[in-house]
């Protein structure tokens, strides 16, 4: 493979996976409070939808944004509701809501199917694009994408290096521990989850109006559930989920690359293939022996290996928090 | 700061678990509230930090009336509370463990909480390592850590509930040093809340004592053991006699063992256990007396030596082979491995009938055996209570209503880790009795009295190492060569 070529997939591989980004930390964020919002596939679909629906009508890309954003925190607030306030199972809730923006987004898009609409505009950084090899992989983009790389710093930055970051761990590690500390941790966690949602609602405007333009049934299937797993890949760190999302963005494109290469293995092997790579390498850094590797080294490396390898779930995940 | 409690009541449904309780704590003080399980100690202290509302009462702080809806806020009056099992953020750094009892800054001031945590680490003489992350500490140092935290944030009035548990005896040391010096020269009040006798009678100025949730008495120092003892219990319990066993053939041969995790390795461990024996494994937690108890009862497979049961060849063989060879395992965490949270007494009941086990339950007979067993072994619930609703000492009386009746070996891990005086007091009475039909028991623990009080031998686990073992005759008294024996051990014990 010639270096273009090389450079073009990399660039697709970027832009490819920029939903994902924003759906898994979105999601990252929402679990970080304690709560699993299990609704994503169905969110990004209905988002989606509601993107382009209103982009269309009002052909206005940032009001479809913004009205997808509102959908997904809404998803999000029915998630919160139910667990929070309602005390119900958040998985159930999930599930069902899963199904229910499905459905609802084939009904109610149906007018919309397959109709070219707005779509984010391209937008080179001037300078920046210029740069060999790192210009066109990275900067030769839409505004989507660049928010995708300011999202992972910034929730990067707000979780693990400001107060009210620290804060939104705690809620989420260790309720009862942070309403001793004086958090709202119920009101909190509304509002994580919304946030996370409207996160996600993005991530679903950014396929129909910049990755995968239109509207068509079940235009973004499947990519929901890779998003949850993702967050679990990544540990619950911002920058590892980000990676994540590259990452599988990247064995895609392999798979595609290999398909052409190898036209006698069936597709669906391809198409597998990078789900069954993301468990070995959930597999690696989860297991036993990178303990006793890392038992070898010195304790400062040693910690730092570790926090940047390993993650657990939030210890208050899925759990409703009921004061006594 | 002077803190009283007025006629506080709090009621959890027909449960009166505080009845109009009153008492005054003094500034510079350390006042001890002392009560068996269930008296109503941490609910009045946590309707006291504002945990939980009360049903009536009054609290006034400094004369003042004051009405708590959250802890938050009574921190805010200067009272705060250690919870038994520390309330903090285990995955979450030391550092921002302290961080996190602060607010409102966006940018949280690291360096300033790292000065504070190394100036109150010098001055307690602690040693906590700001980056290491909470879930590496020890249950000492989580408090300590938690004791920093309550300091930092302006604590005058510090409660601790039973902070004794699971901590080695040197941070016991420091934590009782911290505490007086708090009290005597920083003029802060410290609730000491325990169910143990001896802790109180050391530590405390005053003392009240709550039984079933009524105050039975306030007492100053110097305290009279078995006034206290007839206050928190109604009577005064006999002391427990340990009668002379003859001990029969070996039942538990371990050759030459050696147990390795990725963790600890314990080398070379030969010990012969015979039937009616009882062998206390002393050590602090984590030194390799649990990997050796698993060991003998098939959870652990040996890296090399052989373990015998009866003298056949048990090595390797799988945990049911050990339980069909009459050896039974009681671990501490009752309720999270000994017990299956949400199934009830009667469903435990018939899970553990090995023998007969028919496709088809008959609920009838089966409610009537655990009926029969709930009366014998005196446990406080209904056939259909779901365990985790039953007291720790219930708990670990209905653990041993259902080990079967003839047992070869019996291996327990703190057998009356978090009971009161009387509970486990009948929990050595069942032991001795399965002991007196031939039962060997092997039990790890803490508790340096109970050790020395119950075994026959104690084996001295450090970091892996197990000391040869310690014989001891079957009588024990205070001073005598036998006690210094086991102050060897405890020394042991410490040093590690």
């Amino acid at each position: 493979m010639n270096a273009v070529l090389l450079i073009r997939t990399l660039a697709s591989v970027v832009r490819g996976a920029t939903p994902l980004v924003f759906a898994g930390i979105g999601e990252t964020i929402t679990e970080k409070a304690g709560v699993i919002n299990l609704s994503l596939d169905g969110t990004i679909l209905l988002s989606a939808m509601t993107a382009f629906a209103v982009a269309y009508t009002t052909d206005s890309v940032i009001l479809g944004f913004l009205a997808a954003m509102a959908v997904g925190a809404l998803m999000a607030l029915i998630v919160a509701f139910g667990s929070i306030t309602l005390r119900q199972d958040q998985v159930a809730i999930g599930f069902v809501l899963t199904l229910l923006g499905a459905e609802l987004s084939s009904f109610l898009g149906n007018p919309f199917v397959r109709l070219k609409g707005p779509s984010v505009p391209h937008l080179p950084i001037p300078y920046l694009a210029d740069v060999p090899v790192i210009g066109p992989i990275f900067f030769n983009h839409n505004l989507v994408v660049y928010l995708g790389y300011a999202l992972i710093i910034l929730s990067w930055l707000y979780i693990f290096k400001t107060q009210p970051g620290l804060k939104l761990q705690g809620i989420g590690e260790r309720p009862e521990a942070a309403f001793a500390r004086g958090s709202n941790v119920n009101l909190m966690r509304y509002v994580y989850t919304a946030v996370g949602g409207a996160l996600v609602g993005f991530a679903g405007a950014s396929y129909s109006l910049s990755i995968k333009l239109g509207w068509s049934h079940r235009h973004t299937a499947g990519n929901g559930w890779i998003a949850l797993a993702i967050v679990i890949f990544g540990g619950w760190h911002p920058l590892r989920v980000a990676f994540g999302a590259y990452l599988f963005g990247g064995l895609k494109s392999l798979g595609s690359i290999f398909q052409r290469v190898a036209p006698g293995i069936p597709s669906q092997f391809f198409n597998g293939a990078p789900f069954a790579l993301m468990i070995v390498a959930l597999l690696l850094v989860s297991s036993g022996w990178l303990d006793r590797l890392l038992i070898r080294l010195p304790t400062r490396v040693r910690r730092v290996i570790h926090d940047s390898l390993l993650g657990a779930p939030p210890g208050g995940l899925g759990r409703v928090f009921v004061k006594e | 700061m002077k803190i009283e409690l007025r006629d506080i009541k709090k009621y959890f449904g027909p449960v009166r678990a505080n009845d109009g309780i009153t008492l005054t704590v003094e500034p510079g003080t350390i006042h001890g509230l002392l009560g068996e399980n269930g008296a109503g100690k941490t609910t009045l202290m946590k309707v006291l930090t504002g945990f939980i509302s009360a049903d009536g009462g009054e609290i006034r702080v400094d004369g003042k009336p004051v009405h708590f809806t959250s802890p938050a806020e009574s921190i805010r009056y200067g009272i705060g509370m250690l919870h038994q099992d520390p309330l903090d953020f285990p995955p979450l750094k030391v550092l921002d463990n302290l961080l996190l009892a602060f607010d409102n800054r966006l940018i949280p001031n690291r360096r300033g909480a790292r000065r504070v945590l190394k100036e109150l680490s010098q001055r307690f003489h602690f040693s906590l390592d700001p980056d290491a992350r909470v879930n590496t500490l020890t249950v000492g140092e989580r408090q300590q850590l938690e004791i920093l935290r309550l300091l930092a944030l302006g604590a005058e009035v510090i409660i601790l509930d039973e902070p004794t548990t699971g901590i080695s005896a040197p941070q016991k040391v420091l934590l009782f040093a911290t505490l007086r010096r708090l009290a005597k020269e920083e003029g802060k009040s410290v609730i000491f809340v325990s169910h143990k006798l001896e802790e109180v009678e050391e530590l405390c100025d005053r003392v009240t004592v709550l039984r079933r949730g009524k105050v039975t008495g306030h007492l100053e120092v110097p305290f009279r053991a078995d006034q206290l003892v007839q206050l928190m219990f109604g009577q005064s319990l006999p002391k427990s006699e340990r009668p002379p066993v003859t001990l029969g053939e070996p039942v538990l041969e371990l050759q030459d063992v050696t147990v390795q995790t990725y963790r600890l390795t314990v080398p070379h461990v030969s010990l012969t256990v015979r039937a009616g024996e009882v062998i206390g494994l002393a050590g602090l937690e984590g030194s390799g007396q649990r990997l050796m108890l698993q060991a003998c009862v098939g959870l652990q497979k040996p890296s090399s030596g052989r373990v015998l049961l009866g003298g056949q060849d048990f090595t390797r063989r799988s945990y049911r082979d050990f339980l069909a060879a009459g050896v039974a395992y009681l671990p501490a965490g009752r309720i999270e491995e000994g017990l299956i949270r949400g199934l009830t007494l009667t469903e435990h009941y018939v899970l553990a009938q090995r023998d007969h086990q028919p496709f088809f339950i008959d609920w009838a007979a089966a409610t009537n055996g655990i009926q029969k067993k709930i009366n014998e072994f005196n446990i406080r619930g209904r056939p259909d209570t779901p365990v985790e609703a039953l007291s720790g000492g219930n708990q670990q009386r209905a653990l041993l209503s259902l080990l079967p009746p003839a047992l070869k070996l019996l291996a327990l891990e703190h057998p009356t880790r978090g009971l009161d005086i009387e509970s486990a007091m009948w929990v050595w009475e069942q032991l001795l009795a399965r002991r007196r039909s031939g039962t060997a028991i092997l039990f790890i623990s803490a508790d340096l009295d109970e050790l020395l009080e119950r075994s026959d031998r104690i084996v001295v686990f450090s970091g892996g190492v197990m000391a040869p073992p310690h014989r001891r005759g079957p009588h024990l008294g205070r001073g005598t060569g036998v006690f210094d024996r086991g102050r060897e051990a405890g020394s042991v014990m410490c040093d590690a």
